[in-house]
């Protein structure tokens, strides 16, 4: 609140010198005050040089505010910017990857011709960064030396392909909107990452999916074939006649079985889950995701979501309402189960108001057309007359579109003829007009009513609209249609262009057909026309005379007046001003505006057959990790459940500063499709989403018993995550309950045995109410032997012995590898080192799905990918010394299995064995 | 993708301007003053404005237009999106967004925007992280920065940016380890002239606000999980353990955040708390109107109708009104022919009601239609969908959080159509 109001009193002059003074207090005083003045639009730019001078400080907010005005006057200082490059150079070395993120955000800013070398060399290194976020900066910084110099193009397309491949969820949107901006259409890069980019974009920040979700849509309208039926248009109502007849219909399914390339599906199994996100965007971009891509029957499961933005606010529910205004053109059947939510409310503002009402107009058919006309009768008295006429003419389209109720709806607005609001009565005019021009024969005696009413009607639209209709059907009021000729002749110099206009129109129309009773009034008409001041309509006066009336000079013309004035005219179209708006993508501005925007995209038919799909192949070669439970299947259930990686695997990377994220369950996936063919990649994939839920439970075994622990009860259980503590432990996790009527205290960890147990103990927890429980995470080295851990678990007055026996499947920890790695490795644990059974499986655990689970249940291990159906194949570490342990199980005929353990522990092997024996015998 | 913003008041001054790209000439807002001269009313301003070389697009919020300018191809609710962010940020610093806040504060708005967007792309929108990098403004630490002229960007680097948890920041510690949860929700309703209803639905949000130290991972259940229809999470929430067990796991933003918002199944009924008993009249050719509003509680499950307020754009031929309010008060301003009335708490034994007469423009013709009434009100301790939360648990913390669970009923957008 201190710097408000003062930067006008303070000069220039007094700033300069506040910021060569020593104080840095000072300095950022004026900092601050220049940043207002920037932020009113004010020049600042003569203090360049002051200013730039404290581009170094070691004041950070200082420094961040000099960055805010470098980057602003930059571009007009361009030889005293470049004083405070050396800055940036150095800070892009510092070791604090957040410091060379900034300088190189800073440094890409500074929109300066002369160091686009400087730029490009920056940007290529931190494109290499090990810091995800350093190469998310570079990814950022592309885009502005795009900008800067397009002549950069080549050498950032280089940089941005090698960003694609990066694996990390900071990097992805970022990249991808880098790609958009400078290589849109180098959709190859796409196809290498395609699969990993459907697999990330749930972990990914929202704005980064929005943009990601557009990039794929473009991209899989060129790689992909139609899921739409052939023949089958767009339009529901035709789909539905299409299907009365039934040997059509089989002709169809015949002609043309249609197979979804399974990275179609990838993409909208991935995607549909964030319409639950609470960004609008993203929702609806998975909205337009699905309008584009999938299946017709498919594209309904947006509609609850799309619903549910109109709660949001009032420029949210603009674009949606448009977006749904298109949809519902061609697909009623999606919004009409929620016809409700567009009802209008009073206080909704008239843009609002006219798009819901849009939407109701397209909504309407035989069934609910009663419901909609009475919610329009109350809008129709709206006190916001521009919204009561787009009521009108909505009613209008109703009528032409629902031949029900055509006769329902021209009463209707026979009767609002004569209501009080003028608008309201032309607008009804208007419509009427239209409405009898498709089939005047009945309505005479609405033309009639029309003429008595012409009087009292001021709106000049609404007098033209008459003096039309009278005119166009004057021989079927033969009577009433002179007369209204006589009372404009009398008026027609005070009437409105458009009024006088239709008024000679009418003359010459009834000179033609009735020229006994109206020829001097058309006379007169015409004379006054010749004069007028407007020239269009001396134009059209001189035009209509020559027309109508024969003399010597008239030519061929006038013997065709009669047809050229009384042609039969084709009924104007009542529709919807979204018609059509689909040929632009939903969801973008183009559409919303319906103009072509800047830079808009065009979504490119689907191709008639599909491009090569092995191009979106990927070959993956995993690095053996040991800490990381790679394969998806490994990892207990909670693991898997998260929305976003899970923490514990990532949290490790950035110690490690490694590249890239480490390999998550679902991208796993699509590395085993590389080594099948990609269908059966798919299948595969979708086995493990499946599989997540069906995995149970973890066991949890009784540490202490309520009854020997005087109340306090313990149970455990092994997590299978890598230990915090020391990667040599195992992870264990306590639940600790009080189950004493009065609070226990002091919890903790005593004495152990043997006493030389390395065990890395929770904290003490000092207080326990009754009934209350928590539970704590410690871990054990076991050193690789399941003897058992005992320590004592002690409360402030009481000391209980405990021991955790683990089973030898939790002394491991999976290690990821390829089919050729393991047989390479199993092809140096052989002889002694290997141990083998033929066991019987029980009849539930034949398949190999069932088979997989069951090991993994026993053991920590992970799943390897196999070239061959019958061979499972598993590998692990132990825990303490990192030994590998290979379990080989080959499913045989007659539901036996040959189940091989490789490693040079033996006795685990045997342990282990006599484990996965008894798992896969039972049920 | 964003070039600039400009933030123009209710008089159509821009009072702050922020570039990040090249500097955009403010001249380009006259196309959006046209637009603001064209509407009626200032929400009628449409959000996306073309012009020749640019694109605006706005939002308006607390009587300040956020205008963006926008020179390619963009999805509009990406920026929409964006630009309600910047305001809830601006109202999680200064309490409030107003232009005096926004004027006074004009240093941390430009740190905040900032940091907000990277050359137009959003870049930290996450109120956590904002404020490991921008320390919100105290009184306290204002005056202790204008004395020692230390400052309110954080020291430290913001490491949260980095996290895989990027929602909350690392480091929190608290000595009174608290959760709270307020299940909120609003009734949209159209109810028509004779009291039945046109439509109704039920909105919820559950809105926390957590103090926990550490990284806490909470679980919430609810009895009867099957009342929500359609979801939207903050994205911390695990979404498939939700669709698989319907349980929310989260570990939580630190502070005040959205957990979730739902929609309730437009299957169940939904009870309508209050009910009106209306007769207003103008007569042909009279000068004098008659208006008669009663209002009543009904379906409130024994729970007492707060905070009641009734406003009502009366037609334009109405200048003025004589009314008498059984309680509370009553305005009615001539100009804009809004009336309002404050009722306060309904008493269910003596009912409240506003009696009296609407003076009207002499000799003009009666208004075609009645007034639609906005009713407001509040039901405390109530959900009235019944949702009900079963437990909340915390793991991954060893403390004992004290947890605290209320429910709230409000009207939404409550029309009464008469």
């Amino acid at each position: 609140t201190t710097n408000s109001g003062i930067f006008s009193v303070l000069r220039n002059e007094d700033l300069k010198e506040m910021l060569e003074s020593s104080k840095e207090s000072l300095k950022l005083e004026a900092m601050k005050r220049i940043v207002g003045l920037i932020a009113k639009g004010k020049n600042a730019s003569e203090l360049f040089p002051a200013v730039v001078k404290n581009v170094a400080s070691k004041n950070i907010e200082l420094k961040k505010l000099v960055y805010v005005y470098l980057v602003r006057y930059a571009e007009e200082q361009q030889d005293l910017a470049l004083l405070s490059i050396s800055t940036f150079q150095r800070a892009l070395k510092d070791p604090n990857q957040l410091i060379r993120a900034s300088a190189l955000r800073v440094l890409s800013s500074i929109r300066v011709p002369i160091i686009v070398p400087i730029m490009m060399l920056a940007i290529k290194e931190a494109a290499t960064d090990l810091s995800p976020y350093v190469r998310k900066t570079s990814a950022h910084a592309i885009q502005k030396l795009y900008s800067l110099d397009p002549e950069q193009k080549e050498q950032l397309i280089e940089v941005i392909e090698k960003l694609l491949k990066d694996k990390s969820t900071l990097v992805a949107g970022s990249v991808v909107m880098a790609f958009e901006e400078v290589c849109p259409d180098r959709i190859d890069l796409i196809h290498k990452n395609y699969r990993k980019l459907c697999n990330l974009l749930v972990d990914v920040e929202e704005w980064g999916q929005v943009v990601i979700i557009s990039m794929l849509t473009r991209y899989a309208r060129t790689q992909f074939t139609s899921p739409w039926k052939e023949g089958a248009t767009f339009d529901e109502n035709n789909e539905k006649a299409f299907y009365d007849s039934e040997e059509e219909k089989k002709d169809q399914v015949e002609a043309k079985p249609y197979v979804m390339d399974p990275d179609h599906r990838l993409l909208l199994r991935n995607t549909k889950p964030l319409l639950q996100s609470r960004n609008t965007a993203v929702v609806m971009s998975v909205a337009q995701l699905y309008w584009h891509l999938a299946p017709k029957h498919e594209v309904s499961v947006v509609t609850k979501s799309l619903v549910r933005l109109l709660r949001s606010h009032r420029e949210v529910q603009y674009i949606v309402l448009q977006n749904i205004a298109t949809m519902s053109i061609q697909r009623k059947g999606m919004f009409e189960p929620y016809m409700k939510s567009f009802y209008v409310r009073s206080t909704d503002a008239t843009h609002i108001k006219t798009l819901k009402l849009e939407i109701l107009t397209n909504l309407a058919n035989e069934a609910n057309i009663s419901t909609i006309l009475r919610e329009f009768q109350t809008y129709v008295k709206s006190q916001d007359k521009a919204f009561a006429a787009a009521t009108i003419q909505a009613i209008g389209r109703c009528a032409t579109n629902i031949s029900e109720v055509t006769d329902t709806c021209l009463n209707g607005l026979v009767l609002l003829l004569s209501n009080r609001d003028e608008t309201v009565v032309a607008e009804s005019v208007v419509v009427i007009k239209k409405l009898l021009q498709m089939q005047p024969t009945q309505h005479c005696e609405i033309i009639k009513h029309m003429a008595k009413l012409f009087d009292n009607i001021t709106v000049s639209m609404a007098r033209a609209s008459i003096l039309w209709l009278i005119g166009e059907y004057c021989e079927r009021v033969p009577k009433i249609a002179p007369d209204v000729l006589r009372k404009m002749a009398k008026s027609f110099t005070a009437e409105e262009d458009i009024v006088k206009l239709q008024t000679v129109n009418l003359a010459a129309k009834l000179y033609l057909t009735n020229s006994k009773q109206t020829k001097l009034l058309t006379q007169y008409i015409l004379n006054l026309g010749k004069y007028d001041q407007n020239y269009d309509i001396r134009d059209r006066t001189r035009f209509i005379r020559q027309l109508i009336v024969p003399n010597e000079k008239s030519g061929a013309l006038s013997k065709y007046a009669r047809r050229i004035l009384l042609a039969p005219k084709p009924a104007p179209v009542l529709e919807s001003a979204f018609k059509d708006r689909d040929r632009f993508q939903l969801g973008t501005l183009s559409h919303s505006l319906n103009i072509k925007a800047t830079g808009y995209l065009e979504l490119s038919d689907w191709p008639a057959v599909a491009p090569d799909q092995s191009v979106r192949n990927v070959e993956v070669i995993e690095p053996v990790k040991e800490w990381a439970p790679s394969v998806g299947k490994a990892k207990p259930p909670k693991q898997d459940d998260k929305f976003y990686s899970d923490s514990g695997e990532d949290d490790h990377e950035e110690e490690e500063g490694e590249e890239g994220s480490e390999s998550s369950s679902s991208e796993d996936s699509s590395s085993s499709s590389s080594d099948s063919s990609s269908s059966e990649g798919l299948s595969f994939c979708v086995c493990i989403w499946v599989n997540i839920p069906t995995f149970g439970p973890v066991k949890s075994h009784e540490l202490l018993h309520h009854m020997t622990g005087k109340g306090l009860s313990a149970r455990y259980h092994f997590p299978r995550q890598p230990c915090l503590y020391q990667p040599n432990m195992v992870a264990v996790q306590v639940t600790l309950t009080n189950g004493s009527d009065h609070s226990l205290e002091e919890i903790h960890i005593g004495d152990r045995s043997p006493a030389s147990l390395n065990l890395h103990c929770f904290n003490t927890i000092e207080r326990l109410e009754p009934e209350a429980s928590v539970t704590v995470s410690m871990g054990i080295d076991f050193s690789d032997s399941t003897q058992a851990a005992n320590f004592q678990l002690c409360t402030k007055d009481d000391q209980f012995s405990v021991s955790i026996q683990p089973a030898v499947g939790e002394l491991l920890m999976p290690s990821s590898m390829t089919e050729q790695d393991f047989c390479k490795e199993q092809g140096k644990l052989l002889g002694m080192n290997e141990t083998s059974a033929t066991i019987t499986l029980a009849a539930e655990n034949s398949s190999s799905q069932s088979l997989s689970k069951q090991v993994l249940s026993v053991a920590n291990v992970g799943v390897v990918s196999s070239s061959e159906n019958n061979i499972h194949r598993f590998a692990g570490r132990t825990v303490s010394s990192g030994a590998l342990v290979l379990v080989t199980a080959e499913s045989r005929e007659s539901s036996t299995a040959l189940l091989t353990i490789n490693t040079d522990k033996s006795i685990m092997a045997s342990m282990l064995l006599r484990d996965l024996k008894q798992a896969l015998a039972q049920a | 993708m964003i070039h600039s913003l400009f933030l123009v008041n209710a008089s159509g001054d821009i009072f702050l301007e922020k570039h990040w790209k090249s500097v955009v000439s403010r001249s380009v807002c006259d196309y959006f003053f046209e637009a603001q001269e064209r509407a009626t009313e200032p929400e009628n301003v449409p959000p996306v404005i073309p012009t020749p070389h640019h694109y605006l697009i706005s939002v308006l919020r607390h009587r300040i237009y956020f205008v963006a300018v926008i020179q390619s191809e963009v999805p509009p609710l990406f920026v929409i999106e964006f630009l309600h962010r910047v305001v809830d940020t601006f109202q999680d610093y200064f309490g409030v967004c107003t232009e005096a806040a926004i004027k006074d504060n004009v240093v941390v708005v430009y740190e905040l925007l900032e940091e907000m967007l990277d050359n137009g792309f959003p870049l930290a929108t996450e109120s956590n992280i904002l404020k490991e990098l921008i320390k919100p403004p105290t009184i306290l630490r204002t005056m202790v920065n204008t004395i020692t002229g230390s400052t309110n960007v954080g020291e430290q680097l913001p490491t949260g940016q980095l996290s895989v948890v990027p929602w909350r920041r690392t480091g929190v510690k608290y000595t009174n380890n608290e959760a709270y949860f307020d299940v909120v929700e609003e009734i949209d309703a159209i109810i028509d002239k004779s009291g039945s209803t046109i439509t109704a639905e039920i909105q919820g949000v559950i809105d926390a606000c957590v103090k926990l130290t550490g990284m806490p991972d909470l679980t919430l259940s609810f009895m009867n999980p099957r009342l929500l229809d359609d979801v939207s999470f903050h994205p911390c929430v695990r979404f498939k353990r939700w669709e698989a067990e319907r349980i929310l796991s989260f570990i939580p933003p630190d502070g005040n955040f959205r957990l979730l918002s739902y929609h309730v199944s437009s299957q169940n009924l939904v009870a309508i708390p209050v009910y009106v008993k209306h007769n207003i009249t103008f007569r042909e050719g009279s000068s004098q109107g008659r208006f008669d509003l009663t209002l009543g509680p009904k379906q409130t499950m024994g729970k007492a109708v707060e905070s009641v307020l009734v406003s009502s754009q009366l037609p334009r031929g109405v200048l003025n009104t004589n009314l008498n309010p059984s309680q509370g008060t009553y305005t009615f301003d001539p100009v804009t022919k809004l009336l309002t009335w404050d009722v306060g708490k309904i008493n269910p034994q003596k009912l409240p009601s506003l009696k009296g007469s609407m003076s009207l423009q002499a000799g003009a013709s009666k208004p075609d239609e009645n007034p639609t009434i906005n009713i407001q009100f509040k039901i405390q301790q109530m959900a009235i969908s019944g949702l009900k939360v079963n437990r909340l648990d915390m793991y991954g913390e060893k403390y004992k959080p004290f947890k605290g669970i209320k429910y709230m009923t409000k009207a939404g957008k409550f029309q009464v159509r008469t």
